[in-house]
């Protein structure tokens, strides 16, 4: 809010936009404000808002991005918010973007924002797609039975951005008037409805429309048994493909220049006592290092690639044909996509559980996130499971994939147990929009999902990971009685460790490697040599004899992979989950859920072994 | 084409929860909770609402429902509350 104060106190004009989801509304913002915006939080809600800046001869604006809704009835925190803002008439004009090819929905809304404010521009967006689907609109008689100006927008290819930005800058100034068409207090949601059919039928003239059937054929193909669902396995084979394979070789390139600048750094360094380097560069920079160079490349191919599948409205369908299976567990659709982030990143997987509109369905889809091994715990799984289960290469490879299969169930049994306790309820989300199929913005996705979502999440990794580095070196090089803290508080693990088929070593390397998962093997190994740096990373061949030696047998080794899978989540995680689920208690449940199942788990492989 | 609560013929009748691809109706009742009522009148589903299904979800998943120039997906559990008349 303190946006717009600041905005008045500048004599700048208030503009808010408003509109139903998926009907490009966050287009014409862009195109509008150009890059010159920012998001920031309705008080007590954790509903984003964005502002953006424009200048016209008329002065300067503050434009307001409303969430998108398909009512002001508020009843979610986005229609709350939407209406709290068009009530409080704040806004010196409200410019409602509509759906070109759906205006007999579309006028619901602008008909509710016409009831509560005065000076309202309808934009009839999407008009290039409206026109493809051989649908008229006369936009005489449209602005003459809503009594307000209405201007035609492409905001894809700027068409009539121009005018747009002139009538809003007519309006505010009073140079237009408007005279909205009210339906007085007493309307229902029948009148609104009837009324927007009424001046649907009088405005819009829907033709034939080869386009519209070219959607339908395609919309049937991709969620048939036949092709559309082997095309999704196909497709979640690739981002499986993607997350273990190809986001390494960007992960060992970042490793590698980090190596060098550490190099470089030692050299510039060199003066320095080792009081001070030892915590700055073993501590602090090599931490990060890792950290970054693991977590960056999965993040930085999912979220341009998720969100590249949702512009072209193919992520819509996954969760259409998958939410039957889901719904059984009392998750929803979209669960399946969160999950598949996952497996890149855990905290992408939170974050990108904003693609679920219903509260409940969302904490579910968060919560149970972390279930699902990510990039940071694959190669541990690996490790140990070339180490430890030979049998031909084939046995170790098994019993990863199982432990990955037993991540995806847990995860779902989980959601369900959730779905039966704490979040019980009605499953929201009754009503999943299926936007039809477009040519996705390429550009525009690649940079907002780049600096929107991956920068950010890598920004709070990086933010935890370097204090937490320096803890790390202290306790690897506070040394007395012949050994490090690391070492005297693994021995006070060891009873705890053994307990649940593991020992203290292992114990202290999961605690430790809070920050990021991918710490927990090297921590481990610092834990049994006693050194006081992270070090290179050990091939198998290395790793195995430590190990050995440590008094590790096979068991050893399968709960402490029960427990890679199943234990607290990172600590970027934690704190996406904060965020995102609405505080703290629900980060705590989200720990607490996967720890319980990995001591349960564990506790009965020692039992069973 | 509107039709009332009292003209609708039962034997015409069939849940959107069963209508085939391809096939259109006018809706004649919504039954189900007073909140889903809401939330799908937010959309513009209610009696006298035109609807075609557009596909299905395999094995009784989800029904895709064409509605208002819109797509919108129903769980099927919800769109057996909703009764349509067939439109030829």
């Amino acid at each position: 809010m303190e946006e717009i104060w600041q905005a008045r106190a500048e004599g700048r004009w208030i503009v808010a936009l408003a509109g139903n989801p998926n009907v490009g509304k966050s287009t014409v913002f862009n195109s509008l404000t150009g890059l010159r915006q920012h998001t920031g939080n309705w008080p007590g809600k954790t509903v984003a808002l964005a502002f953006g800046q424009m200048e016209t001869a008329e002065g300067r604006f503050l434009l307001v991005d409303l969430p998108g809704t398909y009512s002001l009835s508020s009843r979610s925190g986005e229609e709350e918010v939407a209406e709290d803002f068009i009530k409080s008439q704040e806004a010196d004009c409200v410019v409602v973007v509509c759906d070109g090819t759906a205006l007999e929905r579309n006028l619901i809304l602008a008909q509710q924002v016409m009831e509560r404010q005065t000076r309202v521009i309808v934009c009839v967006n999407l008009m290039d797609e409206t026109e493809r689907s051989n649908i008229r609109i006369d936009f005489g008689r449209l602005e003459k039975m809503l009594g307000v100006p209405v201007v035609a927008t492409a905001a894809g290819s700027g068409r009539g951005m121009e005018r747009l930005r002139q009538t809003i800058g007519q309006v505010v100034t009073g140079r237009r008037e408007c005279r909205p068409h009210r339906l007085g207090q007493e309307a229902e949601p029948r009148d609104f409805m009837e009324w927007a059919d009424r001046v649907a039928e009088a405005a819009v003239t829907r033709g034939p429309s080869a386009y519209q059937e070219r959607q339908r054929r395609f919309d049937r193909l991709l969620t048939s048994r036949g092709v559309g669902i082997p095309l999704m396995l196909l497709g979640l084979l690739l981002v499986i493909w993607l997350t273990i394979v190809g986001a390494n070789y960007p992960s060992q390139a970042l490793q590698w220049a980090f190596d060098w600048g550490k190099a470089r750094l030692e050299v510039l360094l060199a003066g320095l006592p080792g009081y001070i380097t030892g915590p700055l560069l073993d501590g602090v920079y090599d931490t990060v290092a890792r950290v970054v160079s693991v977590m960056l490349p999965p993040m930085a191919i999912f979220f341009p690639l998720f969100t590249l599948l949702e512009d072209v409205g193919y992520l819509p369908r996954v969760a259409f044909v998958l939410d039957r299976g889901l719904a059984r567990c009392g998750a929803c659709g979209k669960q399946a996509l969160t999950m598949c982030m996952g497996l890149g990143c855990n905290a992408a997987g939170v974050t990108g559980c904003r693609i679920i509109d219903t509260p409940r369905e969302r904490r579910i889809a968060a919560l149970t996130n972390s279930f699902i091994p990510c990039n940071g715990r694959f190669p541990t799984l690996i490790v140990l499971g070339t180490v430890f289960f030979r049998g031909g290469g084939l046995l170790g490879a098994a019993v990863v994939t199982g432990l990955v299969v037993l991540g995806v169930a847990a995860s779902m049994a989980a959601s369900w147990l959730l779905g039966k306790t704490v979040l019980r309820g009605q499953s929201g989300c009754v009503v999943l929009e299926l936007p039809p199929f477009r040519k996705p913005r390429v550009g525009q996705v690649l940079f907002r999902s780049l600096v929107d979502r991956t920068f950010f999440v890598a920004g709070r990794a990086v933010a935890v990971a370097a204090p937490a580095g320096l803890l790390l070196w202290c306790c690897a090089n506070l040394r007395w009685d012949g050994g490090s803290l690391l070492t005297h508080m693994a021995g006070r693990l060891e009873p705890v460790g053994r307990f649940l088929g593991m020992n203290g070593p292992v114990l202290l390397a999961f605690l430790l490697a809070l920050p990021a998962n991918e710490l927990t093997l090297p921590v481990l190994v610092m834990a049994l040599t006693g050194a006081g740096t992270l070090g290179q990373s050990l091939t198998a061949a290395e790793l195995g004899p430590l190990l050995a030696a440590a008094g590790w047998t096979w068991q050893t080794a399968l709960c402490t992979m029960v427990f890679v899978v199943f234990h607290w989540p990172c600590s970027t995680t934690l704190i996406t989950l904060a965020r995102e689920a609405g505080g703290w208690r629900w980060a705590a449940l989200g720990a607490l859920l996967p720890t319980a199942f990995g001591v349960i788990l564990c506790l009965l492989l020692r039992l069973a072994l | 084409m509107k039709r009332r609560r009292e003209d609708w013929n039962v034997g015409q009748c069939v849940s959107l929860a069963r209508l085939g691809a391809g096939q259109a109706g006018v809706v004649t009742a919504v039954r189900a909770d007073p909140e889903l009522v809401r939330r799908l009148a937010d959309l513009g589903l209610m009696t006298g609402a035109h609807v075609a299904c557009r596909m299905r979800a395999p094995g009784s998943g989800p029904v895709a429902v064409e509605l208002r120039g819109t797509v919108i997906a129903l769980r099927a559990s919800d769109a057996g509350g909703i009764l349509c008349q067939l439109e030829g």
